[in-house]
């Protein structure tokens, strides 16, 4: 008899993908309905920031580094401020680094509910992605309250941060946390009691421990196959060894495992603010540092999507000769090669979703009618507006 | 293993390397040449064992520099292992891809950026230069030739 080779078809989600934030392109090679290969493409939106930052000075690339990302906007600085003080051997004040760890753990609230709600979105479950957008509200006021800004923070600098926690603010941190735990507590039991939740996550996109330690995977990722690594606890950084909290790790492997990993370190963020912010150091906040000798040095932050690493070389000048920069999606996304294969291909995006991928963010905005072409709100009016919020959040404080 | 023991593990590989530092408390920066790379990486990877984290290709002087950056997650501890490439002007080293899937992105991100040739990758495409960029213009060199 005679066989007739039939090519498999391909089926690409993305370059540009009503369920993807960012660019980036999955082929996805099926038999029926099932996948059987995926070839991944990146860096439609390469913007050349390692060469950027070798072109600026010291102090300037914490800001450079902060709009890697929008989300991880804390993280990328603090892991570059981190191997510059290593090599120039800075000791930091007490104040900054607990109003550090503050920050860091603010933002993986928000982070990490924000994927909640965008998990829902993807499996269709719409009810969640509005609980999770009401309730990331109150965080990023908070963020707003101390650092002055909802993303893109620009807090760190080399030898501290930028901003300090007025005392003022502290009760009213101490009663908003309080009320983040209860909403939280209502929707981590919801949707881990849910049926419909269930029945969409687990056993689905299973990355298995050898898998992940292949892929050298981090964070909810790699916790969330029982591999139960954390910067914050193995590299102590900021004010983590001097706080009483726990890494959560899973051993399923599966989204469900990932989505519990998620939401439990909600709470221990929660436990670790309140503790900081209870034992928060008088003092100043940053430390004047002048020279960066020659040398190099690594600098690493537990970002909410795994660790962060920057490495530094400094050849004594104002200016780093090399500064390399990896995002934790840049070792989590190759696992897809892993956790789709086998996989039906309706439960592909929540897989793709599940390492909540994260390539570029960073939008700017201006308001233009579009029948008089007159610009409504430009920049600086955004900017008036945005600071006449920041001070009416504060005020309330 | 504590640091001592790590310690100790490191130093089986001693003949390969040309020389060990730790300059602050925590961070072991191996050397070797590049010829030597690929069995003291499999060795790091496979025997002691350290979780791969990134490599950082550097245009040194006159030579190129990869810096294998693995870390330590019992004791936080990073080791770089820095591998030399003597031969500027058709730098070569082999891939650890083959045996390290987390290498394989950032292996062809260095041959878009610095042009260095990795023998034996498993898919040598572009990952980070779109497919109309030029052929032998590596937007990361000192000197960019256009």
């Amino acid at each position: 008899m005679k066989t007739v080779k039939i090519n498999q078809p391909v089926i690409p989600v993305g370059p540009l993908h009503p369920l993807q934030e960012e660019m980036e392109c999955f082929r996805l090679t099926v038999d029926g309905e099932t996948v059987t290969d995926i070839d991944m493409r990146i860096s439609y939106n390469h913007r050349g920031i390692e060469g950027i930052s070798q072109s600026l000075q010291f102090d300037q690339v914490p800001l450079l580094v902060s709009r890697i990302c929008g989300i991880c906007s804390a993280s990328h600085p603090l892991a570059y401020v981190q191997a510059v003080e290593e090599i120039a051997d800075v000791k930091l004040p007490d104040r900054a680094r607990y109003v550090r760890t503050i920050v860091a753990e603010l933002e993986r609230i928000h982070s990490h509910v924000l994927w909640l709600g965008l998990a829902g979105h993807f499996i269709g479950y719409d009810t969640v992605f509005m609980w999770a957008w009401k309730y990331r509200e109150p965080v990023l006021d908070m963020l707003e309250a101390i650092t002055g800004n909802r993303n893109n923070y620009g807090n760190l600098l080399i030898g501290g941060c930028r901003e300090d926690i007025s005392d003022d603010l502290i009760p009213k941190m101490l009663t908003d946390l309080d009320e983040i735990e209860k909403k939280m507590d209502m929707l981590i039991k919801a949707v881990t009691d849910d049926p419909v939740i269930h029945a969409r996550l687990k056993g689905v996109g299973v990355l298995t421990k050898e898998d992940a330690v292949r892929f050298a995977v981090t964070g909810p990722t790699a916790r969330g196959s029982g591999v139960d690594i954390d910067v914050r606890h193995d590299d102590a950084y900021a004010a983590y060894d001097e706080l009483d909290w726990s890494v959560c790790a899973v051993p399923e492997g599966d989204v469900f495992a990932k989505a519990v990993v998620r939401l439990l370190e909600v709470l221990e963020a929660i436990k670790i603010i309140r503790q900081a912010v209870k034992k928060l150091p008088k003092g100043p906040v940053k430390t004047n540092v002048k020279d960066i000798p020659p040398g190099e040095g690594t600098g690493r932050a537990e970002a909410p999507r795994g660790e962060t690493f920057h490495y530094v070389r400094s050849d004594g000048g104002n200016r780093p000769v090399r500064h390399k920069a990896r995002a934790p999606s840049y070792v989590n996304v190759p696992s897809f090669k892993a956790s789709c294969i086998g996989q039906k291909l309706a439960d592909v995006t929540i897989t793709l979703a599940a390492v909540d991928p994260c390539y570029s963010c960073t939008e700017r905005l201006a308001v233009v009618d579009k029948r008089t072409d007159e610009v409504l709100y430009d920049y600086n009016m955004l900017l008036k507006l945005s600071r006449e919020k920041t001070e009416e959040i504060r005020r309330h404080a | 293993m504590n640091s001592e023991e790590l310690r100790n593990k490191l130093s089986e590989v001693k003949d390969k390397l040309i020389k060990t530092e730790e300059p602050v408390n925590n961070r072991i920066y191996l050397y070797c040449e590049s010829e030597s790379s690929y069995s003291v990486n499999k060795f790091l990877f496979e025997e002691v064992p350290l979780r791969f984290v990134i490599a950082t290709g550097i245009d040194g002087d006159g030579c190129f520099e990869i810096l294998y950056h693995y870390s330590y997650d019992q004791t936080g501890c990073v080791v770089n292992l820095k591998a030399f490439i003597r031969d500027y002007d058709n730098p070569q080293i082999e891939s650890i891809a083959p045996f390290l899937p987390a290498a394989e992105w950032i292996e062809r991100e260095m041959h878009d950026l610095l042009g260095i040739e990795f023998k034996n990758h498993p898919d040598m495409r572009r990952l980070i230069l779109s497919d109309d960029w030029p052929e032998g213009v590596y937007p990361l060199r000192k000197k960019v030739t256009k």
